[in-house]
């Protein structure tokens, strides 16, 4: 369903990658691998829509990219997205909304359990350290089981092993309800998925 | 899409309620510079009441280039931004609604200070209420066509002043239909025809304005 | 034939063009400002209210024309280049802006120059100059907002969409200091009221206008393979053309 033909990218005048290629199906894990500066982000980005590729295309079941496909991807890039002065609970609402997802208090509530901050759900985001942050800005994997498409980028950074546990059951439980992902991580990936796949890239 | 707009207006003012002083700062900054034209140019009254207009509309324009940068820099900076760009929003609805409450932060309340000026000033009643129905009408074209300089000096250096450069310019024809209206108000003339000057140019920035930021968000977010 | 012409859009092959056509345009743009010049002090007539100092109008009107004209160019070649994503556009846009700025300069201080002896001062706020005041301020932004963005393809599409949003309010700041100005001055101070045109002013005008038009080509065109050079650096053709320029210097 998502479909990348010759794409190429460059960043800062430099190629990183040329000719690369996939399809992506229901279930589908797609790694990505590569040094600092190959291009990774570059890759997940390009797929996000945020940044255009110097060749190639990506389609989205056979249609080039557009809202539609953003209704049915969720991006989580590098930063946390979220806010210093909103609580928890609000960035998660703010990002609910704005994906055009149906929320309440109680789902997020939820979702701030499975990822093991539910107590933090009414503070300003600002005093939360960089771990806890990254888990709030998980949380909406918890909150987005039905879109297809996941696109996480370092979803693993900054975790301890107790909160890479629960977001690894996340991730495999969206792939076995039959979600695609595609992520870039330095580290072996901890999901349990019988399609993965893996990208490398040179730089 | 009405109820996108009115959530993304909604969070911007709750967080601009949590960082109080970037509004009031804007608007003390508004009268301060107001404040230092008679000290600059004497005390006359007859020569301040001629130019009040001018001066009223001059600081409101500084005021509003000093809080443009703020538009998209924080969100830009927190990630916040890029969530809003691969969200299935169309962009120009976040950046109408952005757009909007800025005004609602930065436009309006000028425009609610003017009588203060108009004081300073000595201006009389009607011209008052003209300043104020063209402070009303030109603030909002501050804030559209101020978007699309935002969104271009995004994360470049030299931003505000940058920004400044680039919009001021943009600014001149707000500048005249509005001092002008109170202008002609002063020397008795009826000011329908600035303002409606004015109103059609705030029907122009509205299609130029956020066309612009859109595409110049996608650039700065490639 | 079209894809013949379509072939010149990539900067390797248009450097080379650009280079031959160079010296044609300098050429053209000598020849018409001599004759301009003969036109302006010696064919025309003097002008009964304003003596010989009204004679910089042959230079302050096409300046100013060439003025608005590089910028309206100027926004084209960027339009272009942000609907076709070209980046031989971009470069192009770059390289008018500069020579625009500095005819809306030119008009500026020629209108300077006119203004001290017809009317005592150095400056005076009638609608032109004041409209090729607020030009140049466009133009400005325009190299500025360029200069601070470091990635060339970025300042290439953040300049156009300026370029675009210039270019449409251009004709209504035109008109608001027109408005302006006779809201203010009532009879006008027009300094740039031209004397009643005499048709040899016209076609002195016309010909100086015309050379400004060769220069800026030629000019640009020039800057143009600067940038190309600059922005291609990386390329093997242009470690081969250094290497030719050094070979033959």
């Amino acid at each position: 369903m998502l479909e990348a033909t010759a794409l190429a990218c460059e960043r800062g005048g430099i190629r990183l990658f040329s000719d690369l290629g996939f399809a992506l199906r229901a279930g589908d894990l797609l790694r990505v691998r590569g040094a600092n500066g190959s291009g990774k982000t570059t890759l997940l980005r390009t797929l996000a829509g945020l940044t255009r590729p110097a060749a190639g295309e990506v389609c989205w079941r056979g249609n080039a990219i557009g809202d539609e496909y953003r209704r049915e991807m969720l991006f989580l890039g590098h930063a946390a997205a979220v806010k210093d002065e909103l609580t928890v609970l609000e960035n998660l609402e703010f990002a609910s909304r704005i994906s055009g997802l149906e929320i309440s208090e109680a789902k997020i509530k939820n979702a701030l359990e499975c990822l093991g901050i539910a107590r933090l759900a009414d503070l300003p985001a600002r005093y939360l350290s960089q771990g806890q942050r990254k888990r709030a800005a998980l949380a909406r994997l918890a909150l987005a089981p039905a879109v297809a498409l996941w696109l996480l980028d370092e979803p693993f950074a900054a975790l301890d092993d107790e909160a890479i546990t629960r977001v690894s059951a996340l991730c495999a439980a969206h792939l076995a309800a039959g979600g695609m992902l595609v992520l870039t991580s330095h580290q072996d990936v901890p999901i349990e998925a019988p399609d993965a796949r893996a990208i490398e890239l040179q730089g | 899409m009405l109820r996108a707009s009115a959530f993304i207006i909604r969070r911007e003012l709750r967080l601009a309620l949590r960082r109080k002083g970037d509004v009031l700062n804007v608007l003390v900054f508004f009268v301060v510079v107001a404040s230092l034209f008679p000290l600059g140019v004497g005390p006359e009254p007859n020569h301040l009441r001629a130019m009040a207009a001018g001066v009223a509309w001059i600081a409101a324009l500084l005021a509003a280039v000093l809080s443009l940068p703020r538009l998209f820099a924080a969100d830009y900076a927190d990630g916040t931004l890029e969530q809003m760009l691969v969200s299935p929003q169309p962009l120009i609805v976040v950046v109408l609604a952005k757009a909007a409450a800025h005004w609602l932060l930065t436009g309006l309340p000028l425009a609610l200070a003017a009588p203060v000026i108009g004081l300073q000033y000595d201006l009389p009643t009607d011209a008052l209420g003209v300043l104020l129905a063209s402070l009303l009408i030109g603030t909002p074209v501050l804030s559209l066509l101020g978007a699309a300089g935002a969104a271009l000096t995004l994360g470049v250096r030299g931003g505000g002043a940058l920004l400044g450069l680039l919009v001021l310019p943009l600014f001149v024809p707000v500048l005249v239909f509005g001092a002008g209206a109170v202008t002609s108000t002063l020397i008795g003339i009826n000011p329908g025809a600035h303002l409606s000057l004015l109103g059609a140019f705030l029907a122009v920035s509205s299609l130029i304005g956020p066309w612009a930021a859109c595409a110049a968000l996608r650039v700065a977010l490639d | 034939m079209t894809s013949d012409l379509f072939r010149f859009a990539a900067p390797q092959a248009f450097f080379p063009l650009a280079g031959k056509l160079i010296p044609w345009f300098s050429v053209l743009a000598g020849v018409l400002t001599l004759a301009g010049l003969y036109v302006a002090f010696f064919v025309a007539p003097t002008d009964h209210q304003q003596g010989e100092a009204y004679r910089i109008i042959f230079i302050h009107v096409p300046a100013a024309w060439m003025s608005m004209f590089l910028y309206v160019v100027m926004a084209g070649w960027a339009g272009l280049g942000l609907a076709l994503n070209t980046r031989l556009s971009g470069m192009m846009a770059s390289a008018i802006a500069p020579t625009g700025a500095m005819f809306t300069f030119l008009a500026l201080w020629t209108g300077a120059l006119w203004g001290r002896p017809t009317w005592g001062a150095y400056w005076v706020w009638d609608a032109r100059l004041t409209s090729e005041l607020v030009l140049l301020f466009l133009y400005l932004g325009f190299i500025a907002l360029k200069g601070a963005i470091e990635d060339p393809a970025r300042a290439d599409r953040a300049g156009a969409i300026l370029a675009l949003v210039g270019v449409v309010n251009v004709p209504i700041i035109y008109f608001s200091v027109q408005w302006w100005n006779t809201l203010h001055q009532g009879a006008s101070v027009s300094l740039t009221r031209a004397p009643s045109m005499a048709s040899t002013m016209l076609a002195g005008m016309l010909l100086m206008a015309l050379a400004a038009w060769m220069y800026s080509i030629a000019t640009t065109l020039c800057r143009v393979r600067s940038i190309i050079l600059g922005r291609e650096r990386d390329a093997e053709w242009v470690r081969m053309t250094k290497e030719q320029m050094r070979a033959a210097a």
